[in-house]
């Protein structure tokens, strides 16, 4: 019985990080097609048209063996260890958030658990958790680049973080006052017997989206690389595939961040009208269920980036501002509000 | 300058209001703004790059391009070697051999025996076209300029003259013939360079 257990869940777990990759991959296609529409240009539309495959379908194919190919310079002057360490972070940090999403129907009756760790308690702090531990990447890669502006990218995206990580954390506590719990399965349950968090929560949404972009290092935030000034900051020093793995690690960021979007806010699995209940389990609802799910998360992703090909980089005192004067209080606004909504709804509905 | 000089102004940045100072409203206008770009690229092919080997920009018709030497009709080069396009060169690129004109050319006293131009060198400026007196060389809108080698890149009579008659059609002489009446851009055309 444990055997196979254990068996089912080595098999789920290549078969994400398989899959993620694998998507990571196509992401960065889409990016540099959503990049080309949103400047007037046509984007990649050459690799693979030998193989009379549309649309560059091969270029992420080109992409990798570009970035495992290239020579792959360690600078003299580097902190080795910790130089070659960083990467790692990044990307392990990003892959292991992915243990208790879940990718669809979850529960005892169901025909497959869609979920590396099924139904953890505390599957939300371990997400949180585990997202800011990626700095510690970008912090290493800046620190051992010895490099003045990696540094400056380093300690940007650790004054960066730790500002963001409050509203980040606050936002989604009214959401799981609602809900009860932080199993990202009840949150969804609740959502399909109530409503969906964005429509309960608007300001909490708001504010997580917001701060899910600061912890992503995406533009409007994207400070700790501003090209511009600090010449691609903490991965300045980074070539070839140590290089490719930071990239990586940003975009599975990406799919972390927009799968808990989607869970939290956007109902999960839960469309109305179509009658699916936490314990539908046939076949049928099954697909559906895990259709809908990444569904969903395509469509955050498509508008994180349309929002990087809009929004020009805030400035860095900008960014402060924000967060420490603007969103702490409105998140603290928005939690203490929920808390007495719901203990007076609670206290005199039932 | 003074600080509280009179004449300086000062300018502020304009008050923002309350929907401005929440960003969300001019977020909104600007998604909506590339969110037109994307789909109109996507969708209705609005782009304004082309795919370029197989389809040829076409320059407007006062891009200054790779330079070519003008014949007159009885196919002989308009230049009368008098060098203030080369003197009128800011990057000193023309080099220009005169020699007496051959008694059977009574209308001039020197012809260019050799017409050098580096098209490396050259900025494009179109000053050697403003300062000949005899409207003999011309920038043309050619612009897949590409060579293997440096030698390749300096161009001399023959093949300034061929520039010429490649272009000849497509881009009328500027000064001496009427500009045709539909279109003065010019046309993709193959490139001299070979």
């Amino acid at each position: 019985m444990t055997l196979w257990v254990l068996i089912g869940i080595v098999i789920k777990i290549l078969m994400i990080v398989g899959i993620t990759q694998g998507t990571v991959a196509y992401l960065i296609l889409v990016e540099r097609k959503i990049a080309a529409y949103a400047q007037d240009r046509i984007g990649p539309n050459r690799c693979g048209a030998q193989f009379g495959l549309p649309a560059a379908l091969l270029q992420p194919l080109a992409d990798g063996a570009k970035m495992l190919l290239k020579e792959d310079v360690v600078p003299k002057y580097v902190t080795k260890p910790l130089y070659i360490l960083a990467p790692w972070i990044a990307i392990v940090t990003a892959m292991i958030g992915f243990a208790v999403v879940p990718f669809g129907p979850v529960g005892p009756n169901q025909l497959i658990d869609f979920q590396i760790a099924p139904n953890v308690d505390m599957g939300l702090l371990y997400v949180l958790a585990v997202g800011s531990l990626a700095v510690y990447g970008v912090i290493l890669a800046g620190w051992a680049s010895n490099n003045k502006y990696a540094f400056i990218g380093g300690l940007r995206s650790s004054a960066q973080l730790i500002s963001y990580e409050l509203p980040l954390g606050m936002s989604i506590l009214g959401m799981l006052l609602l809900a009860g719990s932080l199993d990202m399965n009840q949150v969804i349950a609740w959502q399909s017997q109530n409503a969906w968090g964005v429509l309960v929560q608007p300001l909490g949404f708001i504010l997580f989206f917001t701060s899910a972009f600061a912890e992503t290092n995406r533009l409007p935030f994207d400070l700790p690389e501003s090209e511009q000034e600090l010449v691609g900051g903490f991965h300045t020093e980074y070539s070839a595939m140590k290089f490719g793995m930071f990239f990586l690690g940003e975009y599975l960021h990406i799919i972390t961040v927009s799968f808990i979007t989607v869970i939290l806010f956007w109902g999960g699995w839960h469309l109305p009208f179509l009658g699916l209940t936490p314990e539908s389990s046939g076949l049928i609802d099954t697909l559906l269920k895990v259709g809908i799910i990444t569904g969903k998360v395509f469509l955050a992703i498509l508008f994180i980036m349309w929002i990087r090909w809009t929004l020009p980089r805030f400035r860095y005192d900008q960014l402060m501002d924000l967060a420490w004067k603007s969103m702490i209080p409105l998140a603290l606004i928005n939690l203490v509000a929920t808390a007495g909504i719901v203990q007076l709804v609670r206290t005199y509905w039932n | 300058m003074r600080v509280d000089d009179p004449q300086l102004k000062k300018i502020e940045p304009p008050k923002m209001t309350l929907a401005d100072r929440f960003f969300l409203p001019q977020v909104a206008a600007g998604l909506v703004v590339t969110g037109k770009h994307i789909f109109g690229v996507a969708f209705q092919d609005t782009a304004i790059t082309v795919e370029y080997p197989e389809v040829q920009h076409v320059p407007s018709p006062v891009y200054r391009g790779v330079h070519r030497l003008n014949k007159d009709e009885e196919g002989r080069p308009k230049c009368v070697a008098c060098m203030l396009c080369a003197t009128a060169c800011p990057a000193h690129c023309i080099d220009i051999v005169g020699a007496t004109a051959p008694a059977s050319w009574p209308d001039r006293e020197k012809y260019p025996e050799s017409f050098v131009i580096d098209e490396l060198r050259c900025i494009y400026c179109g000053m050697c076209e403003e300062a000949c007196p005899v409207e003999a060389i011309e920038l043309t809108g050619l612009y897949d300029l590409t060579g293997l080698s440096r030698e390749e890149m300096i161009f001399d009579k023959t093949k300034l003259l061929s520039v010429f008659d490649v272009t000849r059609d497509a881009e009328p002489m500027r000064f001496t013939t009427p500009p045709p009446e539909a279109s003065s851009a010019t046309q993709a055309l193959e490139s001299p360079v070979s």
